[in-house]
């Protein structure tokens, strides 16, 4: 059986007095591709950021239960340490206005890498492995801001991934793309998979169909909280799945 | 056409009338100031009264040099003190501080903008000079540079800090978020992405805080001594320039045009028009870097 | 592949040591952030505590209410300064206040208007504009300057309370101006959509419902301005004179809070007194900032309930 690299045990999250996901425990395999789907609402994107602490964020946040990496409870890390090891990509892209070349290298930067060599040596690499290398290699002192949706897309994941992370999360990252761009993507995501934890929160089923080995769905009722209502293999979510919602949501019958 | 259509547009053409009065003011400034100077330029020359540093009109001596240093002595060291200050509070109020102490901080940075320049001034005759007069130096009067550059730096410090915030503000949310989400830390957030992102809005900020400091006139008058020299270090240290006396654009005309008649007067007015001309040149220019960086925002 | 994987162990443990360093370096820099906050508060306090405890000792009754007596130790009290500041105040926002809340209103409502489509018209909206901005920049002492040259001298008002407060008005102009134009943009269109539609002119739409509903932010502008000709000096320096008696024309030169204060500190060295005179005057800015403080608040309650 697998590894397992991420875990929650009866995880809650709360805004306020706001109950946005409940009871939540799910095992997330290492070196997997696993997908988040359910409908809109229903705190799957929520769920992808209590990975990195991002919900920390936002006032008035709280939680019950635990999340675990590699085993080791993520509110005990340092939230800075813990997001070097968790990259994630933005369901916008969000460069910085900076060069294609700074943006790679913010994140090695940061973490304390000066030697220019080496950060030349990250950047290529990062791009080589974002499949946007051959695109920009000419241009790498050129705005971020001025490539397509798709490759500032790509750029944003060898910028995650100079950072030398274990855990990428993604959050619709092909929501604002064409097909053309979304597909780049999700070869992308594919090739990943290979060294990195990939866990991807989408709306569109046939992407999670392609590109995820594991599938969580998630559901909510009119209370408006958040819950896991299945999680297996993606095969089996999409051809034998165990509950009724789940069978409603990929048929299409809602949402 | 019936009553209340004609009311309708003779009212159209009442505010418009009131609309343009703003172009009819800053031309007659312009006109008036301009036209009272043409007989010191003329009669006294534009280099004598640019280049040379002797004002003594008993002798028809005329030069404003020393006040043109000594406007941009003291909003030099204004800006030394007052911007590193304005931007601390600035990056406090945006990043930093718990809602709470906003809620304290801000209405206080409002509060020093409203306070009226000579109370500061006063304060500064009551307070800074003296204070400053104990500094061991033969021709320290407390009077100077330093005791102005001061009071400067606390009267420019709202105008920065309420624009810079701002600027910080404007930053998209979605650069903080993708810095921290690469294991930044909120400090590195800051200075490397949020700061280069909010500049332009931040050296505006600056640049009309310079303005503001070139203009302001009660307060300089009441603590830098309005000696009509070239500000200069009273000993061998060269520290020793802010305690130097010297005398303001502004200075120079508010002390003497009650009593000023004829070329003497006209050369007051041509101080004015220095002062003028410097004024929209840094306006200007902060206009112009937060057109550029509005420009840049829209290509986005 | 192994190679690989020790590489990224190493840097795995590069960054755990630096994250270290950079969390120290954060908890210094912070710290000094909160540092400047409280020098800011403390200057405030301190400059505002000064002026309220050491000037509080030489207000009472008949400090409020004796004139001035000139002489050199700046004896009497400052009673008619206060007068001749709100005279000065109230004629200054007199001139202002039409000239400034039309102009707004021009720039805001007729500006996008179809049938002002000629070039002249567009580009005089846009130098005005300009001109908007160009005032809000110019220091104090050139309108001074201005007045003196203009009212003081050429139409010879003299040194009179008309001359301070035409070129007052000059200086207040740009807050009515902009103050007035945010009310008027907060408007919501279907209001004006609305009145138009049941058939009334555009004048009427914009006196009966559009300026109704822009009040608060009107006069948020009018408050700022009052303190602008509170505060100010220099402009009154140069055109108002300074006699200390009560004017009692609006030919009639005077004196204002401020001015007093300048002439005592200056001139007659009387430095309680300027301090006294000094507290007045926080108070007074202590006092319209909370009345700005209050409109605004009401001004946003008004756009909430809106909405």
């Amino acid at each position: 059986m697998n590894d397992t690299k991420l875990e929650t045990i009866n995880y809650s999250l709360y805004y306020g007095k706001f109950r946005a996901l409940k009871d939540i425990s799910i095992k997330i395999p290492k070196n997997k591709v696993t997908a988040l789907i359910g409908p809109s609402g229903c705190g799957k994107s929520t769920f992808l950021r209590s990975f990195n602490r991002m919900n920390d964020l936002i006032p008035g946040v709280h939680t019950e239960g635990s999340v675990l990496i590699d085993g080791e409870d993520i509110f005990k890390v340092d939230p800075v340490a813990l997001r070097q090891n968790v990259g994630m990509v933005f369901q916008k892209p969000n460069p910085f206005p900076k060069s294609i070349f700074e943006n790679i290298a913010y994140g090695p930067r940061v973490t304390g890498l000066k030697d220019h060599h080496k950060l030349e040596e990250i950047v290529e690499r990062s791009l080589r492995s974002a499949a946007l290398w051959d695109e920009v290699k000419d241009n790498l002192g050129k705005s971020g801001l001025d490539l397509s949706g798709g490759q500032q897309q790509r750029m944003c994941i060898a910028r995650a991934l100079a950072v030398e992370p274990t855990v990428i999360l993604m959050d619709e990252p092909a929501a604002s793309l064409d097909p053309i761009a979304t597909l780049k993507i999700e070869d992308l995501i594919h090739e990943l998979s290979a060294n990195y934890t990939i866990v991807i929160v989408t709306h569109n089923m046939q992407q999670a169909g392609r590109v995820a080995d594991f599938t969580a769905f998630f559901y909510t009722d009119e209370s408006r909280t958040g819950q896991l209502v299945e999680f297996d293999e993606t095969k089996k979510i999409f051809t034998s799945p165990r509950d009724r919602r789940t069978e409603d949501y990929i048929t299409g019958r809602f949402g | 056409m019936s009553g209340r259509m004609i009311a309708d547009k003779v009212v159209k053409y009442i505010l418009f009338a009131s609309a343009i009065i703003s172009i009819i003011i800053v031309l007659a400034i312009g006109f008036f100031i301009f036209r009272e100077s043409i007989d010191a330029w003329t009669e006294i020359g534009v280099s004598e009264m640019l280049f040379k540093t002797v004002w003594r009109p008993g002798i028809d001596q005329y030069g404003i040099l020393a006040m043109i240093a000594g406007s941009l002595s003291v909003t030099f060291g204004a800006i030394l003190l007052g911007v590193p200050l304005a931007l601390g509070c600035a990056i406090f109020l945006a990043e930093i501080a718990p809602e709470g102490v906003q809620a304290v901080v801000r209405p206080a940075v409002q509060l020093l903008a409203g306070i009226p320049s000579v109370v500061y001034g006063l304060f500064g005759m009551v307070i800074l000079v003296p204070l400053i007069r104990n500094i061991d130096v033969p021709g320290n009067s407390g009077y100077g540079l330093l005791a102005a550059s001061i009071v400067l730096a606390v009267m420019i410090l709202p105008t920065i800090a309420s624009i810079a915030e701002d600027a910080i503000r404007a930053v998209p949310e979605n650069y903080r978020h993708g810095s921290l989400a690469l294991g930044a830390t909120k400090w590195q957030t800051i200075t490397r992405v949020i700061l280069p992102a909010g500049k332009s809005g931040i050296i505006a900020g600056v640049i009309l805080g310079v303005g503001r400091a070139l203009g302001e006139t009660m307060a300089m008058i009441m603590v830098i001594g309005n000696s009509a020299i070239m500000p200069r270090p009273l000993s061998s240290n060269p520290l020793t320039f802010f305690l130097s006396q010297a005398r303001t654009l502004t200075g120079n005309i508010a002390v003497e045009i009650n009593y000023a008649t004829g070329i003497h007067e006209s050369a007051l007015f041509a101080t004015g028009v220095v002062l003028f001309g410097l004024i929209i040149v840094v306006n200007a220019s902060a206009r112009w870097i937060i057109r550029s960086q509005k420009y840049v925002e829209k290509a986005n | 592949m192994d190679e690989r994987s020790s590489e990224i162990a190493l840097i795995h443990k590069a960054q755990a040591l630096n994250l270290k360093k950079e969390h120290r370096r954060q908890s210094f820099w912070v710290a000094l952030m909160w540092l400047f906050g409280l020098i800011t508060v403390s200057i405030l306090i301190l400059v505002v505590g000064y002026v309220l405890l050491k000037g509080g000792t030489a207000i009472n009754w008949e400090f409020l209410t004796t004139p001035p007596k000139g002489g050199l130790s700046g004896e009497g009290g400052i009673s008619t300064t206060i007068g001749t500041t709100f005279y000065l105040v109230g004629l200054t926002l007199l001139i202002a206040t039409p000239l400034g809340v039309g102009a707004a209103m021009f720039l805001i409502e007729y500006a996008g208007e179809q049938s002002l489509g000629s070039k002249f018209l567009r580009s005089m909206i846009s130098i005005a504009n300009f001109a908007v901005e160009t005032l809000a920049g110019i220091p104090s002492i050139i309108y001074g300057l201005f007045g003196y040259a203009l009212f003081v001298s050429t139409l010879k008002f003299g040194f009179s309370l008309l001359s301070a407060a035409l070129a007052g008005a000059c200086l207040v102009l740009p807050t009515i101006i902009r103050t007035t134009e945010e009310a008027l943009l907060a408007v919501p269109d279907d209001y004006r959509r609305g009145s138009l539609a049941l058939g009334a002119t555009k004048w009427q739409t914009l006196y009966r419902v559009v300026l109704p509903a822009s009040t608060p932010g009107i006069i948020t502008g009018i408050i700022l301005s009052v303190g602008r000709v509170i505060s100010e000096t220099a402009i009154f320096y140069v055109t108002l004179g300074g006699s200390y008696r009560m004017p009692t024309s609006i030919m009639d030169s005077g004196r204002t809070l401020a001015l007093h204060l300048y002439y005592l500190a200056m001139d007659t060295r009387a430095f309680d007194k300027a301090m006294g005179t000094g507290a007045v005057l926080v108070v007074m800015i202590i006092l319209i900032n909370l009345l700005i403080d209050f409109v605004s608040r009401k001004l946003t309650a008004g756009v909430r309930r809106v909405r």
